[in-house]
């Protein structure tokens, strides 16, 4: 239980009252642990972005309740949500959602000087995080002057500035062609070996290769789970066929 | 696979022995289709009464050693320049299996497609945990066989999705009444994507 940085516990969402609600997510339990690389798969509208937000505190649950860090989010007021948020929760987005006007640097020191924190400490902090995300020459960079795949880390490294440990990727590679997007997920392998709990919703089966586990949700429900076997005599017998 | 232009094409390199020739093909080819070595020596056998290898004595240790003849290199030059030909579509147990799940009643379709896919998964999860290893250790011949691997399985993991997108847009298209594959849920399914794209 200790370990579980993000749990989801008969979680539901539904839309609209009545006649016309519609589910979005049905009862879902899903625990993810410190140093764990879970993938989210399923057609479209069948829940993954829902459970992505719910899990981030960006929206509420219906049902069920949201664990992050063993906080339940149910009971957090808007203010105690936004700072839990801002401590524990990165969010990846496919189009980055970068401050244009502001360095790479500036951009991931951001949420840290929102959090009040002084903000040469949020820079230095800032620095660490790009240097863990293989970019550190870039920190007086504006988005101008990256390339999609350069901007995507400068996110990721805003996402897990100050040791948030629940990193949150909605299709993250989506703008990004194959090989810089391979160099992502890289990335996000490399933070959940550091410890962070990572949950990345991909409609890509080769993203969700990276994972340790993937999710596979349909019409708001987890019908299934495939787990990596880490046994190197897969290969031997061609296990795919 | 051919056995026969594979060891033909390590002989280029220079002459061998049977158990180097097996070693040889496992080492740049990942052992992803171990041979085994009576395999090897009946190949050369052929390959010496076709003229394109020849025995070049041993090795002193009682290894016969065989080295590539022309009409070998030929023969060899021959096989890298032509493309493979896919004249007869390779038999795909997974292809004929759905296709006769899909015509026969009883057989859960959706089922068989799901537990396929999380089959494919786990492969596809191994490949790439491989192909991250082989990547820091360089092995550049490796690494494109695991990536041939990783994208076939994606390909099969993408016909799935497929199959049973078509599945559903054939229920649809059914009449409205409840479905025996239980494919109903599909109406349900476009108001939720609806709603998904209207609050992101």
């Amino acid at each position: 239980m200790s370990n579980e940085i993000l749990q989801l516990e008969g979680v539901s969402r539904t839309y609209g009252e009545g006649a016309t609600a519609v589910a979005a997510l049905r009862n879902v339990n899903l625990a993810v642990s410190a140093g764990e690389f879970v993938a989210v798969m399923g057609p479209s509208g069948s829940g993954k972005s829902s459970l992505l937000t719910l899990s981030g505190g960006l929206d509420k649950a219906t049902g069920g309740e949201v664990y992050v860090e063993g906080t339940p989010l149910g009971g957090l007021s808007i203010n105690e949500l936004a700072r839990l948020r801002r401590r524990a929760v990165g969010y990846v987005f496919q189009d980055f959602n970068l401050v244009p006007t502001l360095t790479a640097a500036e951009n991931v020191a951001l949420p840290r000087e929102l959090d009040g924190i002084p903000a040469r400490k949020a820079r230095r902090q800032a620095k660490d995080a790009l240097r863990l995300v293989g970019i550190p020459e870039l920190a007086d960079r504006f988005m101008d002057q990256m390339s999609g795949g350069q901007q995507q880390r400068v996110a990721i490294a805003r996402a897990i500035v100050g040791e948030r440990r629940l990193i949150l990727a909605d299709e993250p590679t989506g703008a990004l062609d194959s090989t810089t997007g391979d160099g992502i997920l890289e990335v996000l392998r490399g933070r959940a070996e550091a410890g962070a709990a990572v949950v990345l919703v991909t409609h890509e089966a080769r993203h969700a290769g990276w994972a340790d586990r993937v999710v596979f949700l349909k019409d708001g429900r987890i019908v299934d789970e495939a787990a990596a076997q880490h046994d190197p005599s897969v290969l031997l017998t061609g296990s795919a066929h | 696979m051919s056995i026969r232009h594979s060891l033909l094409a390590l002989l280029q390199g220079e002459p061998r022995y049977g158990y180097q020739l097996r070693g040889e093909f496992e080492d740049r080819t990942g052992a992803t289709w171990p041979l085994n070595i009576g395999q090897v020596y009946t190949t050369l056998d052929r390959l010496e009464r076709d003229g394109m290898v020849q025995k070049d004595g041993d090795d002193g240790e009682g290894h016969v050693i065989y080295s590539i003849t022309e009409a070998g290199r030929a023969e060899v030059m021959g096989w890298f320049a032509k493309p493979v030909a896919q004249a007869n579509p390779p038999r795909n147990e997974l292809a004929i299996k759905l296709a006769l799940a899909l015509t026969i009643d009883g057989v859960d379709v959706a089922g068989v497609i799901q537990a396929q896919r999380k089959a494919s998964m786990r492969s596809l999860q191994d490949y790439t945990r491989s192909r991250r290893e082989a990547a820091r250790s360089d092995d550049a011949a490796w690494l494109l066989v695991l990536d041939s691997l990783i994208f076939a399985t994606e390909a099969e993991l993408r016909w799935l999705d497929h199959c049973e997108g078509w599945m559903a847009t054939h229920a649809k298209g059914a009449k409205s009444g409840a479905d025996s594959k239980g494919l109903t849920h599909t109406n349900t399914e476009t108001s939720v994507e609806t709603m998904g794209a209207a609050t992101r």
